[in-house]
């Protein structure tokens, strides 16, 4: 156990970051669960409300539906680009020029503002000129974007080709870390590629494929510029995910007590999340050994 | 591993580059070649839209700005994170782990549940509007991850070394300027990258924060888009702009870059 004397420095360490937090996540947080447990007139004086708030958020069935929305493009998006994201680092050439490219280029989406990546999806699927409302318009279907489904679809595809890559990295740096030795081992044994995969490459991707899953439901399900840019919630609702629907409650219709709780809400479902990915990427790591000493 | 070539990640390239690509020609493209009819490059090219990027202020403010506080809030978040990546990496004090914890649960909030608060706090400050505002209140998602990556540098370097500077005689200002700092340099560019590129995407908050002034780029084009059609290859243009620090960044820290997606921890 640490000394008073360490306790104090590395409190002290921490004082500009905690600082830095209080004010710019703490005190925001604090006041959005106070809204949340108040009623107000334009921001002038609160009447304690309780749980009102939340028994009307919970109940509504707006609310159900828009979680049900972010939950469903989160699974979805977890379930395609996990696998995909594997598979194409298995792929990847191990070193060379051409595999430091792949990496470079991979990483572009990545680093794009998420308002142009929702107006490069938008333009490419512009009726009548558009490259893949055409696209597909020249095989014989019809881009409409009336049609929900073609629009999950767009956002799909639009959230895959802008954060694959990630999974691919992560991948790909866990497989660099695997010895040659494993794989004379394993040819030796005469394990075929899916014994290889099974048996040495997949347990050995544990901790960055919990680091991918955790980034990457987050980052999906807090989605809000890019499908706010690509469909504004639409058609009729079939698009409005949490984040556009506390947006909405928020600032439009300025309903500080019912946007709180909804905020409230979502900050839970993301920090029990967030919880358990942690708790099992952490205690395998470099934490471990501060808990044991 | 002995590996054969693969088509694999050719058909992942293409997919990555068409939109891009599309991105680049409806940018070169005059306004009546893209409501004529679909073609595939431009037929008569045009730099006019960057030319109209470029002599309008209130467009190229928008680079000029954004730049200006997504580099101060780099500088803060790497002022504050340093020391507080060694103190989770070198004590285990009292509550470190759910602090570190909660840290993260702040990097995983979307911005849209703080925005209203955070904009009345900056506004009671006086700041609304200001580069500070915007630097400051993006710290709540960028200083975790920050400190996430960082840690994981700093925990790669034998804790022995902090000893033997200790029998040296260095304090730990010394110790930090002389022997830590140089030996996670790397990490400390990976930090910085990553800080850069998440203050670079976001815009909910910096367009909320910000009414004339100070307005970033995102948010210039956001608000151009009302007028939708009329603007797709000045917008395109101004979206291939925005590409250029972040290409540039991932050059020069392309060796690292998977290390600090992965917050330091690899393997």
């Amino acid at each position: 156990m640490a000394s008073t004397a360490q306790h104090r420095l590395a409190y002290g360490l921490l004082s500009p970051t905690l600082v830095l937090m209080i004010l710019s996540g703490v005190i925001p947080f604090a006041l959005v669960v106070y809204f949340s447990l108040h009623d107000t007139f334009a921001g002038e004086h609160y009447i304690w409300v309780g749980t009102t708030w939340y028994e009307q958020v919970l109940g509504s069935t707006e609310f159900h539906a828009a979680l049900l929305r972010s939950l469903g493009f989160s699974i979805l998006a977890l379930a395609i680009q996990l696998p995909l994201g594997i598979y194409i680092a298995l792929k990847l050439p191990v070193q060379g020029l051409l595999s430091k490219l792949y990496i470079i280029i991979f990483a572009i989406p990545l680093l794009m503002p998420v308002i142009v990546v929702g107006y490069i999806w938008k333009f490419l699927v512009l009726p009548k000129i558009g490259l893949l409302s055409e696209f597909v318009a020249l095989l014989g279907w019809n881009y409409d974007l009336n049609d929900p489904v073609v629009v999950w679809i767009t956002l799909i595809l639009m959230n895959t080709w802008h954060w694959t890559s990630l999974v691919v990295l992560l991948c790909f740096a866990g497989l660099r870390t695997i010895p040659d030795a494993y794989y004379q081992a394993a040819a030796i044994d005469g394990a075929g590629r899916w014994a290889i995969f099974r048996h040495i490459q997949l347990p050995k991707l544990r901790l960055v494929l919990l680091i991918a899953g955790l980034l990457r439901f987050m980052d999906s399900f807090i989605i809000y510029t890019e499908a706010y840019v690509l469909a504004r919630g639409g058609p009729g609702v079939s698009t409005n995910f949490l984040s556009l629907e506390l947006i909405q409650t928020a600032t439009i219709q300025f309903d500080l007590g019912e946007g709180g709780a909804m905020a409230v809400i979502y900050a839970t479902i993301v920090v029990v999340v967030a919880w358990l990915f942690f708790s099992r990427i952490i205690p395998s790591q470099s934490m471990k050994s501060q808990e044991d000493t | 591993m002995n590996q054969r070539f693969s088509i694999v990640p050719v058909f992942y390239l293409a997919f990555l580059l068409i939109p891009l690509y599309w991105l680049l020609t409806m940018s070169f493209k005059p306004m009546k070649e893209i409501a004529g009819q679909l073609t595939l490059y431009p037929k008569s090219p045009t730099l006019n839209h960057y030319q109209v990027i470029f002599s309008d202020s209130s467009w190229y403010l928008g680079y000029l700005n954004a730049t200006i506080y997504v580099l101060m809030n780099v500088a803060i978040c790497l002022a504050a994170a340093i020391p507080a990546a060694y103190a989770f990496s070198r004590y285990h004090f009292f509550g470190s782990r759910s602090l570190f914890f909660s840290l993260l649960a702040f990097r995983m909030m979307s911005p849209a549940i703080l925005l209203i608060p955070i904009v009345q706090i900056f506004s009671d400050l006086n700041l609304i509007d200001t580069y500070i505002a915007v630097a400051l209140a993006h710290c709540f998602f960028n200083l975790p991850i920050a400190i996430w990556i960082l840690e994981g540098f700093i925990s790669s370097v034998p804790a022995e070394l902090d000893e033997l500077a200790r029998i040296d005689g260095y304090n730990l200002a010394t110790y930090f300027r002389k022997i830590l700092l140089p030996e996670i340099a790397p990490g400390i560019a990976v930090a910085a990258f990553f800080c850069f590129l998440f203050s670079w995407t976001e815009v909910i908050l910096s367009n909320a924060l910000t009414t004339i002034d100070v307005k970033p780029i995102g948010a210039i084009m956001s608000r151009v888009s009302s007028v939708f059609t009329a603007n797709v290859p000045i917008l395109s243009a101004a979206g291939v702009l925005t590409l250029i620090p972040g290409i540039l960044i991932v050059i020069l820290v392309r060796r690292h870059l998977t290390r600090g997606f992965s917050m330091g921890r690899v393997d």
